[in-house]
């Protein structure tokens, strides 16, 4: 009984922070409309800040005096970083708000590395609650007494701060209606800096209050992420009472899931988001949202056959590819087969985001079920080689539909956070479940039949499939299945009239793009030889959307050309950089900003001019007219 | 001249809306704009306060060219501004929608409190703590007018104000409307209801199609039935 109570309060005082943290998330996605991805960022910057902070100054004030600090520094930097990055992206797709805030995630993660170093480190204990108490003949830690407290202290105050100061009203109002707030006379630009500024404050209190509690290290920041897009998702984004309840649900739901599932104990977080997402789901606390937001891919209908001439480009395209190893020594070989196998993972996403205007946070998770598939065939029960491939994606596909069934029910950034949390639920499943997956260690020895074993082979067979596959989907899209994706991505309300089940069409598409990905993962198993959890993981996810946001989400090929691309690229820079992070961050965030076409995009955008400024000097405006007419058709 | 837009042209993307518009506000003057449904009245209103991106033209308030100023510091030059849609905020109460229109008193502009208000619209002073979400149609147009106000405006404008109203509240926004004028509040107010503008108003503009049709007195408006029949629904 006793140890069941500890349980319960060790479970209130990891609410604190998770509720600071998601807190923080929600005012500034009130106001502002953006889910700050690199809220787990500024979550860690504050632990590392209090750190120095408090190691630097002594006493009792030195040390609480620290974190205060320590979050007002990070909020600092949060102000700075709103000013620079996020005044340029308010207006864009949710899509490119969560992947340069992701960006700049990645580059906070090489620089704590670069200014603390790569190893864990110890805080200093907070003075007066160093000690335990005694509760029923158990110990709890004072200090975490001291967190149980401060959470509802906090959201207190913030009731305070948004019902009786003149700040809290304003951004109360610019939560319902932004436009009219700046009609009254009020400078957005400063009211959406100190939301921002306040909401990292937050986030970076929440993490300076952890550092008696845990070691501050450089991957803390996605996992507060996770666990609080789970809370989110769970409370309702924009509600803080909701992030208030979710973030104590979620924390006694981990502390008591070890009991249940002492292996994996993450399954019982999933299940209660599960039942929340089906009864309710804006969250326990959160409200529809009245009008959803356009998704990538919905403004432009990039969508037509190839004509003859691109058939044939295409065709010799595949035909060079194809003679790569008669030239090529076995190191380009097994470079350009694991280019051929992410153009058919960035594929499969391209076919989810443009045709579906969904846009998956998690896609590497089917892609890594595919390859655990593989793995869990060839070793457990001795599988042949076709059997695995055929059958490994088959656990991608099982994936993709239990996932996908509640994915789908929502949409915008609410579908991209919960994509993510089941990729993170995927991962730490393969991560904890040591007995059956191997968990850190992977799964090893995981060898092609002996026809493919050459890597020329391997990189044909390899070829083969993933451009069988990119043509299927293709072929998809003209469907009449690609036609209700399509018809229930620009209008699900018009779609429905004309009796499409815009759900159910969703959810199809989701299962056949995570299938995809799961094949892509089953032939990547068999490049590598192993498998990690690593492939299930959010840097894959996130590099995949990079992939298909570098060639261009609007156009046909942006996939493919974007993960060549990609590809390439993150081989030579990892080569070449310890700092490939900072590098790949601040990649991301330039194309966000200044390229959001990608280069397909770009490239498209060129040929246009040059052809229109060609037509007018060559002919007479007539004729140029009649000629934009045509194209327009 | 309190208000003065020469040349104003609109678009709403392709669409070209405003043509040349230009028209002018007294101190202390109550001026209507006049036009149909879709005749442009609001996309007027809105092209003054900058609310519509695609604008060209001049917009002089106070002797100053405000049309290159974000919306906030045009409004926070003195120019108020209350839209059509009403856009009360729904889940703040009367106190909380007012708060968020408070400016710093102006020295050439009546000084507006809540209190003072409240004598204006009785209504509104017997619900201060209720949701804007939760009244009638008519307590919000107050509302939103109040809101306005509490920034201290030396110029109002005021779309549609009778829009939708009970006769009796028509009747209480015109004695209000007319209040505002004698505190010194110049106003520009677009309608319809040509009753409801010969109630309140010294001139009057007429618009149609996004062209001004017509400029000039009440007096010389009624002189003109044929005017009134071709621009104006009656
Ligand atoms: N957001 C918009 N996008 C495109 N066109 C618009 C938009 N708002 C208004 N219009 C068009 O601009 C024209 C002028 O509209 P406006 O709202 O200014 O008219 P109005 O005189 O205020 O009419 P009402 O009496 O109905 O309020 C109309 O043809 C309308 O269809
Ligand atoms: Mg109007």
């Amino acid at each position: 009984m006793s140890f069941y109570v500890v349980q319960f309060l060790t479970g209130l005082a990891s609410a604190a922070s998770l509720f600071l943290v998601a807190s923080g998330l929600s005012i500034i996605f009130g106001v502002t409309r953006i889910v700050n991805f690199a809220h787990g960022a500024f979550y860690m910057l504050g632990a590392y800040m209090a750190f120095t902070l408090t190691e630097r100054l002594s006493g009792t004030v030195g040390f609480w005096g620290g974190i205060v600090l320590a979050a007002l520094a990070v909020a600092a930097v949060g102000a700075a970083v709103e000013m620079i990055l996020l005044r340029r992206i308010y207006k864009s797709p949710e899509l490119f708000q969560l992947l340069a805030t992701f960006g700049l995630t990645l580059m906070v993660e090489d620089l704590v590395v670069i200014l603390w170093g790569p190893d864990d480190l110890l805080g200093r204990r907070a003075p007066g609650f160093r000690g335990a108490i005694d509760v029923f003949g158990q110990n709890l830690p004072s200090y975490d007494l001291f967190l149980i407290v401060i959470g509802p202290v906090v959201l207190g105050a913030l009731w305070l701060l948004f019902h009786r100061t003149r700040w809290g009203v304003l951004v109360r109002a610019a939560t319902q209606d932004r436009d009219m707030v700046a009609a009254l006379g009020v400078n957005q630009k400063w009211l959406f800096t100190s939301v921002f500024a306040a909401g990292v404050f937050l986030a970076a209190l929440g993490g300076a209050l952890q550092i008696p509690r845990d070691a501050v290290n450089h991957t803390m920041d996605l996992r507060i992420i996770v666990d609080v897009f789970v809370v989110v998702v769970i409370g309702g984004l924009g509600s803080i009472t909701g992030a208030f309840a979710a973030a104590v649900l979620v924390s006694e739901l981990n502390a008591f899931g070890i009991l249940v599932f002492p292996k994996i104990s993450i399954i019982l977080v999933f299940l209660v988001m599960a039942a929340v997402l089906i009864v309710r789901p804006w969250g326990l606390f959160g409200k529809a949202e009245t009008a959803p937001r356009r998704t990538p891919g919905s403004a432009v209908r990039p969508w037509r056959p190839l004509t003859f001439a691109e058939r044939v480009a295409v065709a010799l395209v595949f035909a060079a590819a194809a003679s790569l190893p008669l030239f090529g020594g076995n190191y380009a070989i097994s470079v350009a087969t694991e280019i051929v196998i992410f153009a058919l993972f960035a594929a499969s996403l391209h076919f989810l985001m443009s045709a579906g205007g969904l846009a998956s946070f998690g896609h590497a998770a089917y892609f890594g079920l595919g390859s655990y598939g593989v793995a869990l065939l060839a070793k457990l029960a001795g599988a042949p080689m076709l059997v695995c491939l055929l059958a490994g994606p088959l656990l991608g596909l099982a994936g993709a539909v239990v996932f996908g069934f509640f994915a789908v029910r929502l949409s915008g950034v609410y579908f991209a956070m919960l994509t993510l949390a089941f990729a993170q639920i995927a991962w730490s499943v393969a991560f904890q479940w040591v007995e059956v997956t191997g968990g850190d260690n992977g799964l090893l020895g995981i060898w092609p039949a002996r026809l493919v074993a050459t890597p020329a082979r391997f990189y044909w067979l390899s070829l083969a499939i993933s451009a069988a596959l990119v043509v299927a989907l293709r072929v998809m899209v003209f469907s009449p299945f690609g036609y209700a994706l399509r018809a229930t991505r620009d209008s699900a309300l018009r779609g429905e009239a004309i009796g499409i089940d815009g759900k159910r069409v969703q959810w199809i598409a989701f299962v056949i793009a995570g299938t995809i990905a799961a094949v892509a993962g089953a032939l990547f198993a068999y490049l590598k030889g192993s498998v990690f959890p690593d492939s299930l993981g959010i840097s894959l996810s996130v590099d995949g959307l990079v992939m298909v946001l570098l060639g261009g989400v609007e156009t046909v090929s942006g996939a493919i050309v974007g993960a060549i691309v990609y590809k390439a690229l993150n081989i030579w820079l990892v080569s070449q950089t310890e700092l490939s992070k900072l590098v790949l961050g601040g990649l991301i965030i330039v194309l966000v900003v200044a390229f959001p076409r990608g280069i397909v995009g770009m490239a498209e955008l060129v040929v246009d001019r040059l052809r229109r400024r060609a037509q007018l000097s060559a002919s007479p405006p007539s004729a140029a007219l009649a000629q934009d007419i045509e194209s327009a058709k | 001249m309190k208000l003065a837009v020469a040349e104003l042209n609109s678009f709403y993307g392709q669409a070209h809306i405003l043509f040349d518009v230009g028209l002018e506000v007294g101190a202390g003057e109550v001026v209507a704009l006049l036009g149909r449904n879709g005749a442009g009245k609001s996309t007027t209103f809105r092209s003054i306060v900058g609310l519509v991106a695609q604008r060209s033209g001049r917009i002089v308030f106070e002797g100053e060219d405000v049309s290159a100023r974000p919306t906030h510091a045009i409004v926070r030059a003195g120019l108020g501004y209350v839209p059509e849609e009403r856009r009360i905020f729904t889940e703040l109460t009367v106190d909380e929608n007012l708060e968020v229109g408070r400016q710093p008193p102006r020295r050439n502009a009546p000084h507006w409190t809540p209190d003072k208000l409240f004598t204006l619209f009785p209504n509104l002073g017997e619900m201060r703590r209720r949701n804007g979400g939760h009244m009638s149609g008519g307590e919000q147009q107050m509302l939103t007018i109040a809101r306005t106000l509490m920034g201290n405006p030396s110029l109002i404008l005021l779309d549609e104000p009778s829009e939708g109203l009970s006769p009796k509240i028509v009747e209480q926004m015109a004695n209000a409307i007319l209040t505002m004028k004698r505190e010194g509040v110049s106003i520009l107010v677009s309608e319809q209801n040509l009753h409801f503008a010969r109630l309140i108003s010294d001139r009057a503009y007429i618009i149609e199609r996004g062209r001004v049709r017509f400029s000039g007195s009440i007096a010389e408006l009624d002189a003109r039935p044929d005017i009134r029949d071709s621009f104006l629904a009656v």
